[in-house]
């Protein structure tokens, strides 16, 4: 366990050194908060009955979104572990006393930590300041926020699991590109991170809320904000878990037969 | 030898080099039909839900969104050498570029001509015309002539923030992330008028940034919700929005020529 | 021919420690070196002159050639390159200029050599019968008739040299810089460039400035060497003015710049 942490440690702190990254990084995700809820205000004016969601909760969900950007985004992946892929070096990676799955696994986690921990303060704390339905207030209740904690971090888990498939992918591919492009582009969609799981039509809300990708940042988000409660978020949460079972499994058969690809053919 | 057959000759090579991987190609082209068309997908849910937002129409926001997308698309095929600029200072090729006697600014938009976008302009080009199915706009030669303008326009306003992007490069390589508000923040959020962001956002992207002189106003000419006859003429005003961005950039090269690339 | 007198240039590094704590508190403010690239640098070389300039790595050599270039301006000091000031005239400075960079390429990856080389024409406006002419003697010199049609990236990388040699030389330039020309290559190819260069500064007079830590290039190819270590001349005169240059050249080198405490 504890070379695990040693490396995560390690790649931790890579990713705190761009400071100027980082500052960018939150000026970019404030404007584009700001914008998506200029936009759904506008909507919002335009007819409030249609307003799947109330207008705060849809406030709180694209601050969080912004705010846990790293944590969320499908394409935040690593192109040095795609390269390496491709040009067949990861097979120095097997010579470590370390597996591929969980050293790989490990290794997301810690970009993505690391990206989002310098990201998610200064933009809570200015969304924490913002009028009304605008801004950003506590969860509903101290139940909520656990609820909404314990969603983060299957969230996180189910998408580095997700991630880890494309990585595992590209071992087996001659176009990971193209895999990649498809694979994020449905991501993206169906995850709730262009529009709120809500917002899409009835039949098709039904659908989205059992894949995998809801049980992304679509559960906390919306635990958070009170969209989801009681028994609902218990079952949005065991479905996380469900999911983060089924595609750490997939991934891992996934990953051995890639390295004993790799080792075989010499990548 | 003009600067155009030097361009030209610049475009003939990067078509060759692209023809050596045609899946490849192909698929990268495919690729970036497929991104925006998630955008699309998200203005077609929401207009499943509403009928009208800040006095526009489904079709209308779709004709909005496909000559901003156009704009863009056009911009980065041809000034990609600015938008993947960082690379260019970091791998030692503008050192290369110096020691050419030619203008630095042709030499960088040769090196990089993305044909790939293509996808994205094609996808911009269905919306277009699937917009002007669904809408109800009477088209006559002036509207003609304001899109055509507004690509005009458009293309130079993206192009002078790839450029700004670039002159960036000249003092860091960090933290260029912010200028993904500038170019695919436009991008993104040019999908609706301008206005539905409120008034302040459209001043903004009035007078600082003219955002709006190549989307939101040559727009409403062309959907009749104002007839001022010098509404089309705004995007080739933007243009004047280049200006300030050369001057950066040379300032940019300026600095680079005292600094090297440390 | 070249002229330069007492060339100084400072550079500002970031700096920045190793381990967790000093990523935290380099968020916060930044540590900046002063790196003293190049201090009172002064020497002359005369038309048709071969001359290697060497040093240990970061010693300033790349600095140098950056500002006899045209890339870089220095903080003081001056440089006189036929008659110009490379940093204020530029474009016609680099007319009269070839330089190899030995790590980097200059050729277009995917397409025939051949294509590289007419794009080359056509950025330095070598007018076509002298082009032809050149062409034929370079393809000549350095055997490079069965590769001029073949993509770059299918060459080996002693005969990618031997074509980016020949690219450098297709505008005839009075001055050759030669960044680490052999580095990589095998035995055969560092003969033939090696073989050529001699050859090209016979026939045409081309004044060759060289850096390198091939030591065998240097013998082979220069009488007058140039020691810089740390931003200074230390040596300017011929091989036999090292100690022990007659028998293990690398060792040789290894105890003058430990000598010299660089």
């Amino acid at each position: 366990m504890k070379k695990y942490f040693s490396f995560f440690r390690l790649r931790f702190s890579m990713g705190l050194q761009y400071r100027a990254a980082a500052l960018a990084g939150i000026a970019t995700q404030a404007f584009w908060g700001g914008l998506e809820i200029l936009m759904f205000r506008a909507f919002y004016r335009a007819d409030p009955l249609a307003f799947p969601m109330s207008l705060e909760s849809t406030s709180a969900y694209i601050w969080l979104q912004q705010a846990f950007l790293a944590l969320f985004m499908g394409w935040v992946m690593e192109n040095e572990i795609f390269a390496s892929i491709q040009s067949g070096n990861i097979v120095y990676e097997l010579c470590r006393p370390i597996g591929l799955y969980r050293m790989l696994f490990v290794r997301s986690l810690a970009y993505r930590l690391s990206r989002a921990v310098l990201r998610c303060f200064p933009i809570l704390l200015m969304a924490a300041f913002l009028p009304s339905p605008y801004g950003i207030a506590l969860p509903p209740s101290p139940a909520a926020g656990m609820l909404f904690l314990l969603g983060m971090v299957l969230g996180l888990f189910v998408t580095v699991a997700f991630t880890m498939l494309i990585y595992s992918l590209t071992f087996f591919t001659i176009s990971p590109a193209g895999i990649r492009m498809v694979a994020l582009s449905a991501l993206e969609i169906l995850s709730g991170s262009i529009l709120p799981i809500p917002f899409f039509p009835k039949g098709l809300q039904g659908v989205l809320e059992i894949l995998p990708f809801a049980a992304m940042q679509n559960v906390p988000l919306r635990i958070y904000s009170g969209d989801i409660s009681g028994n609902e978020a218990i079952r949005a949460l065991s479905l996380q878990a469900f999911w983060l079972v089924v595609l750490v499994g997939t991934g891992v058969i996934l990953m051995s037969r890639a390295s004993k690809k790799v080792t075989l053919q010499g990548g | 030898m003009g600067g155009l057959r030097l361009y030209k000759r610049y475009f003939l090579i990067q078509v060759k080099s692209a023809m050596q991987y045609k899946t490849s190609f192909l698929l990268t082209t495919i690729g970036q039909f497929l991104t925006s068309f998630n955008v699309f997908l998200g203005i077609y849910f929401m207009f499943q839900r509403f009928h009208a937002v800040e006095g526009f129409t489904y079709s209308e926001v779709l004709l909005c969104f496909s000559i901003t997308l156009m704009e863009f698309s056009l911009a980065e095929a041809f000034f990609r050498g600015f938008d993947t600029f960082s690379g260019i200072i970091s791998n030692g090729e503008f050192d290369r570029i110096m020691v050419r006697p030619r203008n630095e600014i042709l030499q960088v938009l040769g090196s990089r001509i993305e044909l790939t976008r293509i996808g994205r302009f094609l996808q911009a080009a269905v919306l277009f015309v699937y917009g002007i199915m669904k809408s109800h706009v009477l088209w006559s030669w002036d509207k003609a002539v304001t899109v055509l303008f507004m690509l005009i326009g458009g293309t130079a306003v993206f192009s002078g923030l790839f450029l700004i992007y670039a002159a960036i490069c000249f003092f860091t390589l960090e933290g260029l992330e912010f200028m993904n508000i500038l170019t695919d923040g436009a991008r993104e959020y040019g999908k609706y008028p301008i206005s539905i962001y409120g008034k302040r956002v459209l001043q903004f992207c009035t007078f600082v940034i003219p955002y709006a002189l190549i989307q939101y106003y040559p727009i409403c000419y062309i959907l009749e919700k104002n007839s001022s006859w010098w509404y089309p003429f705004l995007p080739l005003l933007a243009i004047l929005f280049l200006i300030p961005c050369l001057c950066l950039w040379k300032f940019g090269v300026h600095h680079y020529k005292s600094t090297g690339s440390y | 021919m070249i002229e330069v007198q007492h060339l100084c240039k400072t550079f500002y590094v970031a700096r920045r420690g190793a381990g967790f704590g000093q990523a935290l508190h380099s968020l916060f403010h930044k540590d900046y070196e002063e790196i003293r690239a190049l201090d009172d640098v002064s020497f002359s070389i005369q038309e048709g002159e071969m001359v290697g300039y060497i040093g240990p790595n970061g010693a300033g050599k790349s600095s140098t050639i950056k500002i006899l270039s045209g890339i870089l301006v220095p903080d003081g000091g001056s440089c006189i390159i036929n008659g110009r000031v490379p940093w204020q005239d530029r474009i016609s400075h680099v007319r009269e200029i070839g330089v190899v960079f030995g790590q980097r390429t200059q050729l277009w990856w995917d397409v025939p050599v051949m294509d590289s080389y007419e794009l080359l024409r056509d950025i330095y406006g070598v007018p076509e019968a002298i082009y032809q002419e050149n062409l034929e003697e370079l393809t000549d010199l350095l055997n490079l008739s069965e590769l001029l049609k073949t993509p770059v990236r299918q060459l080996s990388l002693g005969q990618r040299m031997r074509c980016e040699i020949a690219a450098s030389l297709l505008h005839n330039p009075r001055i050759l810089f030669l960044d680490e020309p052999t580095i990589g290559l095998d035995a055969v190819s560092k003969l033939a460039v090696r073989k050529f260069i001699l050859r090209r500064n016979q026939l045409h007079h081309t004044t060759v400035i060289l850096t390198t830590h091939d030591m065998q290039d240097i013998e082979a190819l220069t009488k007058r060497i140039i020691l810089i270590g740390k931003g200074k001349i230390l040596l300017d005169g011929t091989l036999d003015d090292i100690p022990g240059s007659h028998g293990n050249m690398e060792q040789a080198m290894a105890d003058l710049y430990r000598n010299y405490g660089i």
